[in-house]
């Protein structure tokens, strides 16, 4: 705890002293550029909609939006999951005998896992109706959107794994430790894409 | 916050946030599927409020940006207010 501890302090030299930069800047660097990313993507969609409302519209009522709802649910849980299990991870560091953080990243994997087995059957049911990204312009970016979102998710998944790995050890030191803490952020991350994709492609009327 | 004893994953702030945040999903299908106000613009919008509402939630508390250097937490909810009001924009201009 002394080194991360430690490290909190130089880092944030100048803030408030508690101040905590959850995980390597670099992390930051890059969940921010891909939430950027994903903004324009979500204008880009948007912005097309409205040239092509009506299609939209009707192509929209071809999605069940109780998949969305479920898949919503799933990676709000995850995320809790996740958060708790930073808090355990803290405090086995502190010294208290607890094995909840593999148990919770767990838990967490296991809720990604349902998603994509949802992600799956949605995907399957649309193919076996014959719809395609080739379809029309809604479905274009319907497939691209939850598509570049799942690639997120499989590589938030392998991420799941490091944590697991990481929370089974006795200790961290203060740069395995940022590593955890941004791993954990990225698939808040995910699920934070989420968040405004499915409402974006499921619910605006 | 590491010194105080931990109350358990039931009294633990995190929780009430997840809470929250099923409330809020639960909400917009509601009014996404066609319930509540008669206009489907007013709807839409409320919908994409609640949506940067949650994210930013997700950000603060469960990303742990409310204890996140001034300059990280600014960037986060920059972009929060600047994305939303954008695409809320998009939706109503284009």
């Amino acid at each position: 705890m002394a080194t991360i501890s430690q490290r909190t302090t130089t880092t944030d030299a100048g803030a408030a002293r508690e101040r905590h930069l959850p995980g390597e800047e670099g992390t930051w660097v890059f969940i921010l550029g891909d939430m950027t990313v994903f903004a324009v993507f979500f204008a880009t969609y948007l912005y097309y909609r409205g040239q092509q409302r009506e299609l939209f519209e009707s192509s929209q009522r071809e999605l069940v939006q109780a998949f969305g709802v479920i898949n919503t649910l799933l990676l709000l849980t995850s995320s809790l999951c996740v958060a708790l299990g930073m808090r355990a991870v803290r405090r086995r560091l502190a010294g208290a005998p607890t094995l909840a953080a593999p148990r919770l990243f767990g838990g967490a994997l296991a809720c990604g896992l349902g998603f994509s087995v949802m992600k799956f059957v949605e995907y399957g049911g649309k193919l076996a109706a014959g719809i395609t990204p080739a379809t029309n312009n809604f479905f274009m970016y319907y497939f691209i959107l939850t598509g570049l979102h799942f690639f997120h998710l499989i590589l938030g998944m392998a991420v799941l794994l490091y944590l697991i790995r990481s929370a089974r050890r006795p200790t961290l030191d203060a740069r395995q430790f940022a590593f955890v803490e941004g791993g954990a952020c990225f698939w808040h991350m995910v699920d934070l894409i989420w968040i405004v994709l499915f409402p974006l492609l499921y619910l605006v009327k | 916050m590491m010194s105080r004893a931990w109350a358990g994953p039931v009294r633990d702030r995190v929780t009430a946030v997840w809470a929250l945040l099923v409330a809020a999903t639960l909400l917009s299908f509601w009014l996404g599927t066609d319930h509540g106000l008669s206009s489907a613009e007013a709807r839409t919008v409320i919908i994409l409020v609640v949506a940067f509402v949650k994210v930013r939630f997700v950000g603060l508390y469960f990303m742990e940006l409310r204890t996140a250097p001034v300059a990280l937490r600014a960037l986060f909810e920059g972009w929060c207010l600047v994305v939303c009001l954008g695409l809320i924009g998009f939706y109503l201009l284009a």
